[in-house]
């Protein structure tokens, strides 16, 4: 998550990484971590890594910093939910993984190099 | 549903997904989110999903039907052939592939659903997922920020990130030959990256390059 601040704005954090802060602390599928008290609009990076684990990266050229994905769970994935995603298609359409719901689904990720 | 993780995006993917005229949703993935968000190092990788939305197959090594790439490997190489491509070659074939297996698992899975024996418990498949240690995180940030630069039109920026994410992600393949197609279409030895394709998966060797499904 490409960050121009460090204080993270929570919608966007639940967009991209799937974590949602809620009264229990954040939670991602049935997984929760006890956070501390913030703004209800952004929480700082910093209590991200503490509590998440995730890095924050800084490029200080350009003023930006990259949040990592989370590792408190020590694998790439903490439940066997799908996370939404929503990428384009080759004319640019968005499209969401959860559309699919009600089929099976065989996502195959390939490369042109 | 197929993805493209093309940090290049149409310019890179779109040619090969018009030749093929598919069917089906197929997506480009420019900041490789797919190995941030399922755990993906590698391509042609599957992730099985069912209908509720539940993973039952964690990524892996695919060829639903061929191994390509076996296709490309010719008999002969004439004799003023490159070095390193006829090293890449030979590299190349001792990778290990099983793509009749795959299918036939994938058909079973199509038919019997939550019966099939390849349909994994959701312990299994967070068991079988990628670990994610500091390293791994730290990786996919800094491939995050080399690609945001590389796309904003400062390519020698992501450098460092990009290297830095090979360091600390070595196995991740998709970190590394993504960046390599930008400093050499064949990923071969170059001035701005240390590793090349075929020297780093002998150094790892070819039976490691693909996480092969356990069935």
């Amino acid at each position: 998550m490409i960050l121009d601040s460090l204080a993270v704005d929570i919608a966007e954090l639940e967009r991209r990484t799937g974590w949602a802060l809620k009264p229990q602390g954040a939670c991602k599928a049935e997984f929760c971590v006890p956070m501390p008290a913030h703004d209800g609009r952004t929480i700082d990076a910093a209590v991200l890594t503490e509590r998440l684990g995730m890095p924050l990266v800084p490029d200080e050229k350009h003023g930006l910093w990259a949040l990592g994905p989370d590792t408190v769970a020590g694998r790439a994935l903490a439940s066997a939910e799908a996370p939404e995603l929503v990428l384009p298609d080759r004319n640019g359409e968005e499209f969401r993984l959860s559309s699919l719901r009600g089929l099976k689904v065989l996502l195959l990720a390939w490369a042109s190099w | 549903m197929t993805i493209a993780l093309d940090v290049g995006g149409v310019d890179a993917a779109g040619k090969f997904i018009d030749y093929a005229k598919p069917e089906h949703p197929a997506l480009i993935d420019q900041a490789h989110s797919l190995d941030e968000l399922f755990g993906v190092v590698n391509v042609p990788t599957g992730i099985w999903i069912d209908e509720a939305g539940t993973i039952v197959r964690p990524p892996e090594a695919a060829w639903p039907g061929r191994a390509v790439f076996r296709e490309m490997i010719p008999a002969e190489m004439p004799p003023d052939a490159d070095p390193w491509v006829v090293k890449a070659l030979g590299v190349t074939k001792q990778i290990p592939t099983a793509p009749e297996k795959y299918v036939e698992a994938l058909r079973d899975w199509v038919a019997r659903g939550p019966e099939s024996p390849y349909a994994l418990s959701p312990e299994d498949v967070v068991a079988r997922s990628r670990p994610r240690p500091p390293e791994a995180g730290l990786a996919a940030a800094h491939f995050e920020l080399g690609q945001h630069l590389h796309r904003a039109g400062f390519p020698d920026d992501a450098v460092p990130h990009f290297r830095e994410a090979h360091r600390l992600q070595a196995d991740n393949w998709t970190y590394k030959r993504q960046a390599w197609s930008f400093a050499d279409a064949l990923q071969r030895p170059n001035e701005v990256y240390e590793g090349d394709w075929a020297g780093d998966v002998e150094k790892m060797g070819p039976e490691n390059y693909y996480i092969l499904p356990d069935f």
